[in-house]
C-alpha cells in the first residue's frame, strides 16, 4: 500500500515535469498544444535506445533525449508561426499520433509494438537508483522537478516570460511593441518539449521498458488537465495539478474500490474537470501567478487569448 | 497500373472521401459560425453509430435480408440523426454556450473535455469490444468490367451526395439558410437584423451532428461500432475541412473526397505502408497549413485589431 503511494508520488513528479512544459506553451504562450505525449515518447525512446543498443549510461542519454525532444519541439514550433489556436491544437495532436504511429511501425529501431525491455537502471557515483526500491528514485525525480521549477520560474519572470505573456494577451499589440513573436513562440515550444523529454527519460528508467501504448493522446489530455486544474500561467499550480490528477486517477486502486468503479472513471472525470473548470473557474485552483506590478491591473479573468 | 485498377482505387477513395465529407461538414459549419473546432464532433458520430446500430437491430428483429431490412436501416438512420441532433444541441447548450464570451482557449478545452466524456461513457456503458453492424442488403460485389463495386459503396455515394445536395440547397435557398450565412459573416450585425443567433447556432449543431450520425453509420457497416471509432475518423474529417478551407461548405465536400482519394492512392501507388495510412492525413494537414493555411477554397482573413 505504502509502496503504491510512493509510485503515485513518482508518477506525479514525472507528470509535473510535463505539466511545467505544457504551462510554458499553454499557460504563458497561450497556445493549445496537445503533443506532450509525443515529446514524452521521444525522450523515453531516446533513453531506451541509447542505453540498450549503445550502452550509454542514463546520465549520458539524458542530454541527448533533451536535444532530440527540443529539436522536434522546434520542428513543430515552426508551423505555429502560421497557425492560430485551433489549428495548432489539431496539428500538434496529429504530431503526437504520428510519433506513436512511427514508434509502432519502425521495427528495426523501436522494436514496434513489442517495445524495448531491459533498460539499465541509472547509476550515480556507484549507487544504483533502483526503481523497485522507490525512495531513491523518488528523490531523484523530485530533484529534477525542483530544478525545472527553479529554472522555469526564473524564466517566466525574465524578458522571455514577459514577452510570452504579452503575446498571449494580444499578439498584434505585442508585435507593435517590437516583440519577435515567432522567436518566442518557438522558444516556448522548444522549452516545453525539452522538459517533457526529461520526463520521458525518467519514465524509461522507472518502468525499465517502453512500449508505444504508454504514449497515447490520453497522456497529453492528462497533462493539459493538470495545467488547467491548477491554473494556467502558474508553475506551482501545474505541479499541484499533477499531484491532484495523479491521485484522482489512482483513486479507485488507492481506496480498494477498483472493482466497483469502472475503468473509464478517471477519463470521464478528466473530461468533466475540463468542462467544469472552463465554465466556473477558468483561472484554475490557484489562478495565474501575478507579478508585483500586475497585481492591481489584472482582473480575475483567467485563461489565455 | 492498369486503367481498371486505377478505377478500382478511385472508387474506393471516392466512397471513403464521401464519408469524410459528410463529417467534415459538421466541423466546417460550426467553425464558420462560432470560430472554434468542435472536438466532440467525432464522438457525436460514435454515439450516432451506436444508436443507429441499436435501432436497426431492434427494428429488424430476425427478419431476413429483404426490403424490410433496408427500410429498417433507413428508419434507424433517421432515429440516429434525431438523437445525434439533440445530443449536439445539448452539448452546445451545456458546454459551449456559457463560454461564448470567454477567451479563445476556453471552448476548445471544454470541447476536448466533452469528447473525453462521450467516448469513455460509451466504453463504460457498451464495453470496449467492437460490434458488427450487419449490412441491411446483400453486399455481394458487382463486377463492372474489371472494377468491383459493392452495393455498400453505392449506398455511401448516393446517401452522401443526397445529404450534401440537400444541405447545399437548404443553405443557399431557404430563409433559415440565409440566417446561417448571415450569422457566420457577422454575428453582431445578424443579431441587429433580428436573426435569433442562438437558434441559428443550435440549428448548426443539430445539422452537423445529424450528418455526423449518417457518416458514423455508413462507416460502421465496414469498420464496426466501438467507443473510440470517432476519434480518428473525426480528426481526418477535420483535416478534410481544413484542406477545403474551413468555414467553406463546398470546400469541406471537396476536401473530404480529396483526402479519401489521397489515402487510397497513397497506399496503392506510393506504397505507403498500411500501418502508416493514418499519417497521410496529418502529413497533408501540416503541409496545407504551411503552404496555404486558408485551405484550397478559403478566404484569407485579415486580422483586425
Amino acid at each position: 500500500m505504502f509502496n503504491f503511494f510512493l509510485l503515485i508520488l513518482i508518477y506525479s513528479g514525472i507528470y509535473a515535469l510535463m505539466a511545467i512544459g505544457q504551462n510554458v506553451i499553454t499557460g504563458y504562450g497561450g497556445m493549445l498544444s496537445l503533443t506532450q505525449a509525443g515529446f514524452f515518447a521521444i525522450g523515453s525512446y531516446a533513453t531506451a535506445i541509447l542505453a540498450t543498443r549503445y550502452g550509454f549510461s542514463f546520465w549520458a542519454t539524458l542530454p541527448v533525449a533533451v536535444l532530440i525532444s527540443a529539436f522536434f519541439g522546434f520542428l513543430i514550433g515552426l508551423p505555429t508561426l502560421r497557425l492560430k489556436g485551433d489549428y495548432l491544437a489539431i496539428a500538434t495532436l496529429g504530431f503526437g499520433e504520428i510519433v506513436r504511429n512511427v514508434l509502432n511501425n519502425w521495427d528495426s529501431l523501436t522494436n514496434g509494438p513489442m517495445g524495448i525491455q531491459r533498460i539499465p537502471m541509472p547509476d550515480l557515483f556507484g549507487f544504483t537508483i533502483n526503481p523497485y526500491r522507490k525512495y531513491a528514485f523518488l528523490v531523484m525525480v523530485f530533484v529534477f522537478v525542483g530544478i525545472a521549477y527553479f529554472l522555469f520560474q526564473r524564466l517566466a519572470r525574465s524578458r522571455m516570460g514577459r514577452a510570452l505573456t504579452a503575446i498571449r494577451e494580444d499578439e498584434i499589440a505585442a508585435q507593435a511593441m517590437g516583440i519577435n513573436i515567432t522567436k518566442y513562440k518557438v522558444y516556448a515550444f522548444v522549452l516545453g518539449a525539452s522538459v517533457a523529454g526529461v520526463a520521458g527519460s525518467l519514465q524509461a528508467v522507472f518502468t525499465l521498458s517502453v512500449t508505444p501504448t504508454t504514449y497515447t493522446f490520453m497522456v497529453s489530455v492528462m497533462v493539459l488537465c493538470m495545467v488547467v486544474l491548477g491554473g494556467m500561467g502558474n508553475f506551482k499550480a501545474s505541479i499541484l495539478g499533477a499531484f491532484l490528477i495523479q491521485f484522482i486517477s489512482y483513486f479507485p486502486q488507492l481506496t480498494g474500490l477498483s472493482s466497483v468503479i469502472p475503468a473509464q472513471f478517471k477519463q470521464i472525470l478528466f473530461g468533466l474537470i475540463l468542462v467544469v473548470m472552463m465554465i466556473w473557474r477558468p483561472q484554475g485552483i490557484l489562478g495565474r501567478e501575478q507579478t508585483r506590478y500586475r497585481k492591481r491591473a489584472v482582473s480575475s479573468k483567467g485563461g489565455g487569448k | 497500373m492498369g486503367i481498371a485498377e486505377f478505377f478500382q482505387h478511385f472508387m474506393n477513395g471516392l466512397t471513403l472521401g464521401g464519408i469524410y465529407a459528410l463529417i467534415a461538414l459538421g466541423y466546417t459549419m460550426v467553425y464558420g459560425i462560432l470560430k472554434f473546432i468542435n472536438f466532440a464532433h467525432g464522438d457525436v458520430l460514435m454515439a450516432g453509430a451506436y444508436v443507429g446500430l441499436f435501432a436497426f437491430n431492434a427494428l429488424r428483429g430476425d427478419a431476413n435480408l429483404g426490403l424490410w431490412t433496408l427500410v429498417a436501416f433507413f428508419l434507424a438512420m433517421l432515429i440516429s440523426m434525431v438523437f445525434s441532433a439533440t445530443l449536439g444541441m445539448t452539448i452546445e447548450r451545456i458546454a459551449y454556450k456559457p463560454l461564448r464570451k470567454a477567451t479563445r482557449l476556453a471552448p476548445l478545452l471544454s470541447a476536448i473535455g466533452v469528447s473525453f466524456i462521450l467516448s469513455n461513457s460509451a466504453a463504460w456503458m457498451f464495453g470496449t469490444h467492437s460490434r458488427k453492424f450487419d449490412y441491411p442488403f446483400d453486399n455481394t460485389p458487382i463486377h463492372i468490367g474489371d472494377v468491383v463495386i459493392t452495393p455498400h459503396q453505392i449506398l455511401i455515394l448516393t446517401v452522401s451526395l443526397a445529404m450534401m445536395l440537400i444541405l447545399k440547397l437548404f443553405i443557399d435557398k431557404t430563409r433559415m439558410g440565409k440566417a446561417m450565412r448571415a450569422t457566420s459573416l457577422d454575428q453582431g450585425t445578424a443579431m441587429l437584423m433580428g436573426i435569433n443567433v442562438n437558434r441559428v447556432i443550435s440549428l448548426t449543431f443539430a445539422i452537423g451532428s445529424a450528418l455526423a450520425a449518417v457518416g458514423g453509420i455508413l462507416i460502421a457497416l465496414d469498420f464496426k461500432v466501438y467507443a473510440t471509432m470517432g476519434t480518428m475518423t473525426g480528426l481526418k474529417a477535420f483535416v478534410a475541412a481544413v484542406v477545403g478551407g474551413i468555414g467553406n461548405i463546398s470546400g469541406a465536400m471537396f476536401g473530404g473526397i480529396l483526402l479519401g482519394l489521397l489515402e487510397t492512392f497513397g497506399v496503392a501507388i506510393f506504397g505507403i505502408p498500411t500501418g502508416l495510412k493514418d499519417t497521410i492525413a496529418f502529413g497533408v494537414l501540416i503541409l496545407i497549413l504551411l503552404v496555404k493555411p486558408e485551405g484550397l477554397f478559403g478566404k484569407v482573413e485579415k486580422e483586425k485589431v
